[in-house]
């Protein structure tokens, strides 16, 4: 069977604005969660969140290309761009597709547009609204930039969307149906529908993220994107590629049972089934990096999960009190704390977890990273809707 | 006291149509955990609440305690409510 390969990674995110800049970010502990200064942030109950800060569109695009594209396209076509340049190659394989999961496609533009024709009374739209806000814009766009012909569309399954279109572009490459993928995900939501959409909900925390902290007060917003290329072993040995590590496997499934709570046992399936896939046993796995939104209800349920499927106990940790939760970019993102843990620089620490739940019982990594021997590790997303989607991954 | 009255029973009115209950069933001393609400009925039950008011009930999913929504009777949720009204004047 053919075996798949990461050998390109790019992102740009609240904590750097490249997989280097935002790895030792991971690993250093810093928290890029702060103040929100959006217009009409007065208006909102809560205004903290991880944005990305010192991102200069009209560095990235020139005027006329800036015109189509959503912030949610800007970040993911920067970090494809950065995916493409660390892969070494000049022309992607004939044949190369890109998936790029999101949550909310193009949000700002949809909302500034709305915001036109209802509140500002205005008659019209800009005109490239629907090419800019539709889901599909950050993978078309990469696809266009990259000349990929293969197949190429948007996952949207909320928080998991990264973690689909990665495991997605995964299967693809494996059964032969490309060459290599460019996949990952995007999102643009700090806006201020965005986030009285959240703030709805109630489950947004007013102070910052504490995944698995016993005063875990909820999740914090943020913004990025990650994008990964993928590549056919063989392929990428035989040209020499860096490679900076293997997807062995994935499954992916739904809990068919609440739209907003999630399910332990669904969530300890879909790990099981990411071990099976890869052909890993409990033993194998050296790292969890888990979903951790910081949430009464998530913590809870994914420790069950983990303790369930790794009952000898694993270390695990968290991103999201560092970079708040990327929604549809959250599992791209985070997929660089798996890279630095395979790649023996060391497991990031759980930011903002400072008084472990002892309900959850995990050996969490916290404080500062921990230096470790990892070969394999899982990577997990689980979103609103029951969905469910786990990376197992290998040191290459 | 008449505005008091209605507080309450709007606030009983409307905790009953969320939970699909009689409002003679949503006495004082229910705690909310009986009402049968589920995550998501809660949550709709306090915006249409603040939606009638014009208040803003601190209640997080995350700290159920720090809000009488979360942990209470219905007799302190409208206790809550009432403070949360005379509050904003």
């Amino acid at each position: 069977m053919r075996r798949v390969v990461i050998t390109g990674a790019g992102t740009v995110n609240p904590l750097g604005h490249s997989a280097s800049e935002t790895v030792a970010g991971l690993l250093s502990g810093r928290a890029a969660i702060g103040k929100l200064d959006i217009p009409g942030a007065e208006r909102l109950a809560v205004r903290i969140g991880a944005p990305v800060t010192g991102f200069d569109a009209a560095a990235h695009f020139d005027r006329r290309d800036l015109a189509l594209l959503d912030r949610a396209t800007q970040f993911a076509l920067v970090s494809a761009r950065q995916a493409v340049a660390v892969s070494g190659l000049v022309a992607l394989p004939s044949g190369t597709g890109v998936i790029i999961g999101t949550a909310g496609g193009g949000h700002e533009t949809a909302e500034a547009a709305y915001r036109a024709v209802y509140a500002e009374g205005r008659e019209r739209v800009h005109p490239f609204t629907v090419p800019r806000l539709m889901m599909n814009a950050p993978a078309s766009r990469i696809g266009i930039a990259f000349g990929c012909h293969g197949p190429t569309f948007a996952v949207s399954s909320a928080c998991a969307s990264a973690n689909h279109a990665i495991g997605l572009a995964f299967q693809m490459i494996r059964a032969g149906v490309a060459p290599a993928m460019l996949a990952g995900g995007t999102d643009a939501m700090l806006t201020f529908g965005g986030l009285k959409a959240w703030e709805g909900l109630r489950v947004l925390s007013p102070e910052g993220c504490r995944p698995f902290d016993r005063a875990r007060s909820g999740l914090v917003m943020g913004e990025g994107a990650a994008v990964y290329l993928l590549e056919e072993r063989e392929a990428a040995l035989a040209r020499g590629a860096r490679v900076l590590a293997e997807i062995a496997g994935f499954f992916m499934n739904a809990d068919a049972s609440d739209m907003v709570l999630p399910s332990a046992a669904g969530a300890a399936a879909a790990m099981r089934g990411a071990l099976d896939d890869a052909g890993l046993r409990a033993g194998d796995v050296g790292y969890v990096k888990a979903h951790g939104t910081g949430t009464r209800a998530n913590d809870r349920t994914e420790a069950e999960a983990i303790r369930a499927v790794l009952p000898h106990g694993v270390p695990v940790s968290s991103t999201k009190g560092a970079h708040g939760h990327l929604m549809g970019a959250a599992g791209a993102v985070e997929l660089l704390a798996c890279l630095a843990a395979l790649r023996g620089e060391g497991i990031a620490p759980t930011v903002g977890c400072d008084d472990p739940d002892p309900d959850c019982g995990l050996d969490l990594v916290r404080g500062a990273a921990r230096a470790a021997k990892v070969s394999a590790c899982l990577a997990n997303a689980f979103a609103f809707g029951g969905l469910n989607a786990v990376l197992a991954l290998r040191r290459a | 006291m008449a505005v008091r009255a209605d507080v309450a029973a709007e606030v009983t009115a409307i905790l009953a149509r969320e939970a699909l209950l009689d409002p003679a069933q949503v006495r004082g001393d229910l705690p909310a955990s009986d009402l049968g609400l589920d995550s998501l009925g809660l949550v709709e039950a306090i915006f249409a609440i603040e939606e009638r008011f014009g208040i803003t009930v601190p209640f997080n999913a995350n700290r159920p305690e720090a809000s009488a929504f979360g942990t209470a009777t219905v007799g302190e949720i409208i206790a809550e409510v009432e403070a949360l009204v005379r509050a904003r004047g």
